[in-house]
């Protein structure tokens, strides 16, 4: 049981607390330290990239390897350090938002998050293991079908692997969401952070099969001799392209739409304002989630659909600007009119308005079909998903992290640092990627090793570079502050920042079944309806009762490195089916630990209301 | 209370499957893993309908296909699904007894699809040299119907599972939405066979 | 459809907004300084699209600005609560409206230009060339002419050229920023068609804009843009050009006997047959070795002993021949000019 284990404090008791966790906060711990290492590592990817392209016809790396940095470093990026850290601010803040006291299936949050975990280690073992996967993070085929080496293979099995943990995620808080509210919370009284949730795991929920589905056509391709791929027998390319982006455009707002609920529920606490047009927020996000599935051709202007796919890819890519448009000004009015505190989390919240508007901006230059002709594949194209994926999800997770550290970690995070480190990640941002658009028009396309001298794109470039190092520095303080604050810091109490949702209505971190007695939510802003009525909280919904809690368990771990080794198996087994072992043994593994969940029953246990009375939350 | 109470009432309630919150979450839960299946075997679908006509010179589909077998196997797999929903009834009414039977029913009529679909798969391979290598129509159609092969025998796999471990203690509170979920899985299998059969085996014979 | 869009352009024009994107990039090379119908197309097509833009974050940039400046809670206001607002139905509705207004504007010029763009049907063809990607490199196949090139594709000034394209082994792209937009080589049956169509004559960049390998960023080829009369003399000059003609010096006749017992199985010299390498038949007027190296007899040398140096995973073999060997093919591939047009009369 976790509190007993908790409480013998040694390494190891603490190492296998984590191992075996079922609690939603401590999944969130664990998926934020592990997307934040996979994000620095990302990081380094990039500063090499950057590096080589410092000046003309430069040779820091070589032709090979860059084509492998720059896979890892989109791959890492979107799969191992976005989705993992939204996946934490989902697991630190949803169930608190809407007064649950865990998720639906603690055991499959668990699982999901060790699935994510080896799929990630997989895909980075490739490194040490002949080399990485060299096809681009989109790995059109036939180029990764015939990628020589196991590179390939490395990225098939990695994401295989954590794609099912993020679908299992997201099913998870789609029930959750749907079952687990809080007494009087309707849908329409849910927070911002909570909707977008909500969309985003249906989004996962319908996006991941996709890619699920193309990945095992180039598995079987590469390791099992299927021939979808190979036109020689009859197979086609454009299917990978397809399914990869079926998937691959909802992701797009699988990563944005959770950062706009950072955003809502940063300004308005900030502005001690209620959001502006809270059900126009709401509708706007659904909406975008819909659209979300409607556009994945956008990817694929210059593929050859023909003018008539290209001219309604084109018209429904545009639509999706309007309820954008719809945010950015119901945040501007947010703040009209309010009491605005530049804390860090809202200098990044204000920093994104801009910056994501000339992301949003170029998106819609984007979709003018023809005039992709000239943008598909170039520096402007990295210009704009850098402008929407670093200036919107990254800010939203650090704009998160500074707004919600204390119901995390218990301590607010410090301000001083906080600013010193945004600056020169803001500064350095713009100019990294401002000038790539400018690159892209001049004719570099995106993915080069190498651009020659006399094609002008020397300065621009070397620009790039300097910005990369100011970012560079900005992510350093920040992790300073992290150690500073855990530090030097003092206690955090349960509300640092006049909050108006139901996680600032519990200590800071909040005990580990979270809330005492289920709160009663009388609307939106539960918590702020009850401070400006003069109340110092929530008003229960329930009398003081037994608390039911789920068991630890380490089938998770168990069943992912099961998989981890299976996965090994399928890689190796073109070279000598003696590797099939390998197989063997981890799917046994993976079975044997589904077996043993199945026919053990795990009923839970109940913390008894003696000891929440006499513990008062210290247990 | 203890859990062993809660979890085996007296009455048993009219909907056992969904009297818990646990229950409520894998009822719901399931619908939307369900969803996430549905655009799983769409992609494969959509797989196949691109590649169907991709024989790469080997045999294609019109001279492939016997409408005979599958039509069989078909009515093997509606039938389970219809005993399956027998066995949900009886759940209901709480008699676990008849419950089980119309369960091994269903895995029966499972067996016996499985046994049919390894045998059509033998005879492509060994009359007409049509394997998963041999054409990209090949590697679809493999794929497409191999899943869900592979999904029915999970499902068998599955109840048999939940029929042996709760054998002795009968129906409670705790496994009672585990059955309904198993069943709610095996319709959907269902579903599926009926957009094989249409798709790939009607069409593919008309043309 | 272009009067339409001249009138746009004009009123820009006055603007600065097209002057500062057009001091951007090289000649012949960047998007911003187009020379062909297609680029010139897509250039008003992204002028339009920025200024509808621009306005757009002038608008959200006064109102942040405003709203930064005079909502930010100063000394003595800690305690002040403002009034908590719903929303404002009239203000919603005049920013959903707007945006839709405005992206209609867009919309309608894109289509066209879409459909503009797509008009490759081939009975308006008079000039057809089926264009080949293959790693690092780019085949040109004129049809109906029995010429192939490959690295330097020659068109005539003013007149349309109508490319099929397709890839012999993974996904290329093909794009000449100045003059057009990109489109994809796919290999099987996906074969995409688009046109050129150079306004000035020129030598101009092209590149391979989809990632295809480690080379991808050397696989560049250049289009050649002469006048109608120059390109009806080179067309003429190459078809008439003998694949076995006798050189000149004897030590480019052994370099000829060197190339035809070691080259000749993926190089072809004439049209016929088609190797698995590019087409040699004028290498002796290509304005680059292997699309980026000075054309040099050292560097000819060069790449022959090992091509990998130069493009990292391209499949020529390195060391088919000794260093005296390959200076004797550097010499007789140099002599290899069939035609009196060469790049250098497109400038």
């Amino acid at each position: 049981m976790s509190t007993a284990v908790a409480q013998k404090k040694g390494f190891g008791a603490f190492i296998w607390d984590y191992l075996t966790t079922v609690d939603h906060k401590k999944i969130a711990h664990l998926y934020l330290v592990s997307g934040g290492l996979f994000f620095l590592m990302g990081g380094l990817e990039a500063m090499i990239i950057r590096i080589q392209l410092m000046k003309p016809d430069n040779e820091f790396i070589s032709a090979g390897l860059y084509n492998e940095m720059i896979t890892m470093h989109g791959t890492t990026m979107i799969f191992l350090a976005a989705m993992p850290l939204l996946f934490a601010l989902m697991n630190a803040v949803v169930p608190l938002q809407i007064g649950a006291r865990d998720v639906a299936f603690p055991f499959l949050n668990s699982l999901g998050f060790w699935l994510f975990f080896f799929g990630g280690v997989i895909l980075n073992f490739s490194w040490f293991m002949g080399g990485a996967p060299d096809a681009g993070w989109t790995a059109y085929a036939p180029l990764s079908t015939t990628s020589p080496g196991h590179g390939v293979d490395f990225y098939v099995i990695g994401l295989q692997i954590s794609g099912a943990g993020t679908l299992i995620g997201g099913i998870n808080f789609l029930v959750t969401i749907v079952n687990m509210r809080a007494p009087g919370m309707s849908y329409m009284r849910m927070p911002l952070f909570t909707w977008t949730i909500f969309v985003t795991s249906t989004l996962i929920l319908f996006a991941f099969p996709a890619l699920t589905v193309g990945l095992f056509l180039m598995m079987f391709d590469r390791m099992f001799g299927s021939v979808f791929f190979d036109v020689a027998a009859g197979g086609n390319v454009i299917i990978w392209e397809h399914l990869f982006w079926i998937f691959g455009h909802p992701e797009v707002y699988i990563l944005i739409l959770p950062v706009f609920g950072v955003f809502s529920e940063v300004f308005a606490t900030f502005s001690k304002k209620r959001l502006f047009g809270y059900s126009a927020m709401v509708f706007a996000t659904v909406l975008i989630g819909f659209l979300g599935f409607m556009v994945w051709a956008h990817h694929m202007f210059t593929t050859g659909m023909g003018p008539v796919a290209n001219s309604i890819f084109a018209v429904t890519t545009m639509a999706i600007a309007v309820p954008t448009g719809i945010k950015i000004f119901n945040w501007l009015f947010t703040m009209w009119g309010g009491s605005i505190k530049m804390t860090s989390a809202m200098l990044w919240s204000v920093a994104f308005i801009p910056t994501f508007t000339i992301g949003g901006m170029t998106g819609v230059m984007l979709a003018v079909a023809a005039a992709d002709y000239q943008y598909h594949d170039t520096y402007f194209v990295v210009a704009h998903f850098h402008y929407v994926i670093v200036g919107g999800v990254v800010f939203g997770i650090f704009a998160a992290l500074h707004y919600w550290w204390p119901k995390m970690f218990g301590k607010v995070l410090n301000e001083k640092l906080g600013k010193w480190a945004f600056w020169p990640f803001f500064i350095g941002f713009h100019l990294t990627f401002f000038i790539q658009h400018f690159l892209g028009l001049m004719g570099m396309p995106r993915r080069y090793w190498k651009f020659l001298e006399g094609q002008g794109l020397a300065t621009g470039n070397l620009i790039s570079t300097i910005g990369a190092f100011f970012m560079a520095l900005g992510v350093i303080i920040f992790l300073w502050n992290v150690i500073y604050t855990a530090v030097k810091e003092p206690k955090a109490s349960a509300d640092p920042f006049d909050g108006r949702t139901l996680e600032w209505s519990i200590a800071s971190p909040p005990p580990f079944y979270n809330f005492k007695q289920t709160p009663l939510v009388r609307g939106l802003d539960a918590l702020w309806i009850e401070k400006s009525e003069g109340k110092k909280g929530m008003t229960p919904a329930e009398p003081l009762g037994d608390i039911h809690m789920p068991n630890g368990s380490i089938l998770p771990f168990v069943m992912s490195f099961g998989l981890f080794i299976a996965g090994f198996g399928f890689i190796y087994q073109v070279d000598n089916p003696v590797w099939l072992s390998l197989v063997f043994i981890g799917m046994g593994i993976l079975l044997g630990a589904m077996f043993v969940r199945s026919v053990k029953d795990d009923l839970g246990y109940h913390i008894h209301k003696e000891d929440l009375e006499k513990g008062d939350g210290q247990l | 209370m203890s859990n062993e109470d809660i979890l085996n009432p007296k009455q048993m309630p009219r909907e056992p499957e969904k009297a818990t919150l646990e229950g409520k979450n894998k009822f719901i839960g399931f619908w939307f893993f369900l969803g996430g299946e549905t655009v799983l075997f769409a992609s494969l679908f959509g797989t196949f309908l691109a590649l169907r006509n991709s024989t790469a010179g080997g045999p294609g589909t019109e001279e492939l296909f016997g409408l005979e077998l599958v039509f069989i196997m078909t009515m093997l797999l509606l039938t389970s699904s219809l005993t399956s929903v027998y066995a949900m009834y009886h759940m209901k009414n709480n008699d676990f007894g008849k419950m089980q039977v119309w369960l091994g029913v269903t895995v029966a009529l499972g067996l016996a699809f499985l046994g049919g679909e390894l045998y059509e798969f033998n005879h492509y391979i060994h009359e007409y040299e049509f394997t998963f290598r041999s054409s990209a129509l090949g590697s679809s159609f493999y794929t497409l119907v191999g899943f869900h092969g592979g999904h029915v025998l999970f499902g068998l796999l599955w109840i048999v599972t939940l029929m042996v471990r709760n054998a002795k203690r009968g129906l409670n509170l705790y496994n009672a939405p585990k059955f309904y979920i198993a069943s709610l899985y095996w319709h959907f299998i269902d579903v599926v066979w009926v957009f094989i059969f249409t798709v790939v085996y009607l069409m593919g014979k008309v043309g | 459809m272009k009067g339409w869009m001249g009138k746009f352009r004009a009123l820009f024009m006055l603007g600065s907004l097209s002057l500062i994107l057009s001091g951007c990039g090289v000649e012949k090379l960047s998007a911003l300084k187009p020379a062909g119908y297609g680029a010139e197309l897509l250039y008003d097509l992204m002028i339009l699209s920025i200024a509808i833009m621009i306005f757009v974050f002038i608008v959200v940039m006064a109102i942040y600005t405003f709203v930064l400046i005079r909502y930010r809670r100063k000394k003595g206001q800690e305690d002040y609560i403002p009034k908590q607002t719903e929303g404002n139905k009239v203000l919603e509705i005049i920013w959903t409206v707007i945006p839709i207004i405005l992206l209609l504007v867009l919309a309608v010029p894109t289509v066209q230009a879409v459909f503009d763009l797509a008009e490759t049907s081939s009975d308006k063809a008079d000039i057809r060339i089926d264009v080949t990607s293959a790693q690092f490199w780019w085949q040109f196949d004129y049809a109906g002419e029995e010429i192939s090139t490959s690295q330097d594709l020659y068109i005539p000034k003013g007149k349309r050229v109508y490319l099929t394209m397709k890839s012999a082994d993974v996904i290329h792209s093909f794009w000449v920023p100045s003059i057009a937009g990109k489109i994809d080589t796919n290999p099987g049956d996906n074969e995409n068609t688009m046109y050129l169509e150079a306004n000035e004559e020129g030598v101009y960049w092209g590149q391979c804009a989809e990632l295809c390998g480690p080379s991808h960023s050397l696989m560049d080829f250049r289009v050649v843009v002469v006048s109608p009369e120059e390109y009806e003399q080179w067309v003429k000059d190459m078809k008439n050009a003998d694949p076995e003609a006798k050189p000149e010096t004897t030590v480019a006749q052994e370099g000829q006997k060197i190339f035809q017992n070691n080259c000749m199985s993926c190089h072809a010299i004439g049209a016929q047959p088609k190797g698995v390498g590019p087409n040699l038949t004028n290498f002796g007027d290509r304005s680059k070795v292997a699309g980026i190296l000075e054309p040099t007899k050292e560097n000819i040398v060069d790449w022959i002993l090992n091509p990998n140096e130069h493009k990292p995973g391209n499949s020529m073999p390195p060391n088919l021949v000794n260093k005296e060997e390959a200076g004797k093919v550097a010499e007789y591939l140099m002599q290899l000019k069939p035609s009196e047009i060469t790049p250098e009369d497109a400038k």
